[in-house]
């Protein structure tokens, strides 16, 4: 008996570009050619990796997340393991009965009833007949559907419809199941439902492989997840780190600028022409120190006089929470009307108050009194904090895992009495 | 190459499945499809409730089909071409080909056609894909026992009454379907590739009809002719199907024999190719 539930070593899969149009006689002998044995490789046609020599393995009853751009193989390999698609080279083991579920609502059709569809999807997705007439009422229960479950599914509204393909899934009984984008299904209401009935699965001892964009899932949900990009592994271990990878990988730039006064955000008050993060000694940067104060500054163009527009900046964790909001509070200029020219207003994060890991920053520029909105862009840039490893930190020495929104290095007391 | 699903589904014991880019053994295979048996249940099921959804008539069809088809043809090459018919009523005689011919012809069509038309289940889940055209091979059984019914009717109606050679008609309806599914696993797994093959069914279903004894008895085709025209595994089984019920001409049972082996090659055949295309189903659909 084995503990690992999947095992995948040097999966590749290619797809060929264009091949549809290939003549019928020479696709033709080679299929019937590699019946006899001969598998004739094709060279002829331009092909891409969709999947590069991928390896892992999942323990039993670990929820592990797979993460990437759209493009980067995720999809591929779900494929791969739920058997729809056959590798190139590879393989993959499976051990326990598992359930590949690429979309909700699998093998639905419209013109059966709810009640038909259950016993339809979860025939297809491997149940055996018994199973379901059990778990029916459960299903029922939990898509909300009760009052609909005689009528055809295509006069069923669109969250009625997800909801009754999410709750087919999530009452299969499979060892293994393979998840993708079914978070996002249904209103914010039925979503909450659906990620506790993941939790759940995950602590009943079921592996699960989640596929989402969704971050804040990813580290709720996964143990360890694996990170994906142009069909090969970039990072393996801790979601949280994976995920902190991938948001720094991808678009996350210190700076964003708009070299053109037209096209940059704002309106016939104000401009803004740039956002950067900083460190104190002036040099913009995606990682900074833990310790170290960092600088945010906005660049940008009042081009109408009379108003007294303010930047704003709020900071967002991996999860979208947001962790404060700041608004340009110097003295020199607060309350007072700004005339026409070239601003930089820069907010400084003190050392030692930010978590480790990854912060979005969205800006915008405003009018308090009277309340105007003039720009907000969310996202605008982002960085990367991290922790030198050297004490003087709120983890001090400490090496686990460190939670919490901010990491301040609170001033402590001691009380100490000799007995 | 080791096989591909080093399946062990003994009870206790967990399955362990190895996916690797060859194809399994055969024995895998036919395992796989015997454990996917309630799925093929549950499709057919599927079908028989959806093909009539939002018809008036309903299945209805599978009756009015055949015997329109069957006053057409009594019209025209019975009337007025004045075709023999092995001295049976033409309109019977007719029938009893049609309607096989019917089981056949729908089948071909329906099973060519299934595999694109799954291809949104082929691309989100696994099971085996050979159900696909089996079970829009047999569903057309349900048309055909109905429209079998009407042939009862229409025997008490000329008082023809089936003799000892009935027993063997279930093996003539299992060759017209066996021949069809031989023939569409090939064009099925073709179409997926090369939608070409939708459109060439309809013209080869009618060529094939004519190449078929089922406006006109095997016997009027000349000698010369006839070991060819044994080449086409539903000549034997038409030949059969209406002696089978209707008594009079017996079937040339060289020409039933050689059917037997064509349909049985081309099965084969038709099922290592299926297999052999299949894995490329999900990227080219």
């Amino acid at each position: 008996m084995t503990d690992i539930a999947v095992k995948v070593e040097g999966l590749s899969k290619r797809y060929h570009l264009g091949s549809t149009h290939r003549r019928f006689g020479s696709w033709f002998s080679r299929s019937i050619g590699s019946l006899v044995g001969s598998a004739v490789p094709s060279a002829d046609c331009p092909s891409i990796w969709a999947l590069r020599d991928v390896s892992f393995e999942i323990p039993k009853g670990e929820v592990f997340g797979v993460i990437g751009t759209n493009g980067s193989g995720k999809s591929t390999l779900l494929k791969i393991l739920s058997r729809v698609t056959k590798p190139t080279k590879g393989r993959a083991i499976i051990n326990g009965r598992f359930c590949g579920l690429l979309e909700v609502g699998t093998g639905f059709h419209p013109e059966l009833t709810g009640r038909d569809n259950i016993y339809m999807s979860g025939a297809i997705l491997g149940m055996k007949r018994r199973e379901i007439d059990r778990k029916f009422d459960e299903i029922v229960a939990f898509a909300e559907v009760a009052e609909f479950i005689d009528t055809p599914v295509k006069h069923y509204s669109s969250g009625m419809y997800v909801r009754l393909g999410f709750s087919v899934l999530a009452h299969m009984d499979p060892d293994i199941l393979i998840v993708d984008e079914v978070l996002a299904v249904g209103d914010v209401r039925f979503q909450k439902k659906c990620m506790g009935k993941m939790e759940d699965v995950g602590q009943h001892g079921r592996t699960v492989i989640l596929v989402s964009h969704d971050m804040p899932a990813i580290t709720r949900l996964c143990k360890r997840a694996l990170l994906l990009n142009r069909g090969e592994v970039v990072k393996e271990g801790p979601a949280y780190e994976v995920v902190n990878e991938y948001l720094y990988m991808g678009y996350i730039k210190p700076v964003c600028e708009w070299p053109s006064q037209e096209e940059s955000p704002g309106d016939e008050v104000v401009r803004m022409r740039a956002v950067r993060a900083r460190t104190d000694q002036g040099v913009v940067t995606e990682g900074f120190d833990i310790r170290k104060p960092i600088a945010v500054e906005m660049e940008y163009d009042v081009i109408k006089q009379g108003h007294s527009p303010v930047a704003q900046f709020s900071f967002h964790n991996e999860e979208d929470a947001m962790i404060f909001m700041a608004n340009d509070r110097d003295p020199q200029w607060y309350r007072r009307p700004r005339p026409v020219g070239r601003y930089i207003s820069t907010a400084w994060i003190p050392g030692n108050l930010l978590s480790e890991g990854v912060l979005t920053v969205g800006a915008g520029i405003m009018s308090e009194d009277p309340f105007r909105l003039h720009c907000d862009v969310p996202r605008v840039i982002g960085f990367r904090v991290h922790e030198s490893g050297s004490g003087e930190t709120a983890r001090g020495d400490f090496t686990g895992r460190w939670p919490g929104a901010v990491r301040p290095l609170l001033k402590w007391s001691t009380e100490y009495t000799p007995c | 190459m080791s096989s591909q699903f080093r399946s062990s589904f003994e009870p206790g014991t967990v399955p362990s499945i190895t996916i690797e880019p060859v194809n399994a053994r055969l024995s895998q295979e036919l395992r796989e499809l015997w454990q996917s048996r309630e799925l093929f249940y549950f499709l057919a099921w599927r079908d028989m409730k959806t093909r009539y959804a939002q018809a008036a008539i309903g299945a209805g069809w599978a009756i009015i089909q055949p015997l329109l088809t069957t006053i057409i043809f009594t019209v025209v090459f019975s009337y007025w071409a004045r075709i023999p018919s092995d001295g049976l009523p033409y309109p019977i005689f007719a029938y009893a080909a049609i309607l096989p011919w019917t089981l056949f012809a729908r089948s071909l069509e329906r099973s060519t056609l299934s595999v694109v038309s799954e291809g949104g289940l082929i691309k989100k889940v696994y099971f085996p894909r050979l159900i696909i055209p089996m079970v829009s091979t047999f569903i057309n059984l349900v048309d055909f026992a109905i429209g079998f019914a009407i042939l009862i009717i229409m025997m008490m109606w000329y008082q023809i009454w089936p003799t000892w050679g009935i027993v063997t008609l279930p093996f003539f309806v299992a060759m017209a379907v066996m021949t069809s599914l031989s023939v569409s696993l090939w064009l099925s797994a073709i179409n997926v590739k090369y939608r070409d093959v939708a459109s060439v069914v309809p013209l080869l279903t009618q060529l094939w009809m004519f190449a078929s004894p089922v406006l006109y008895p095997s016997s009027i085709v000349p000698e010369r002719l006839q070991s060819l025209y044994a080449l086409n595994p539903m000549a034997g089984v038409i030949e059969g199907f209406r002696w089978a019920l209707l008594g009079k001409q017996p079937p040339n049972w060289f020409m039933v024999m050689m059917s037997l082996c064509v349909v049985s090659a081309l099965f084969l055949a038709g099922a290592v190719f299926f297999k052999r295309v299949e894995r490329n189903f999900a990227d080219i659909i």
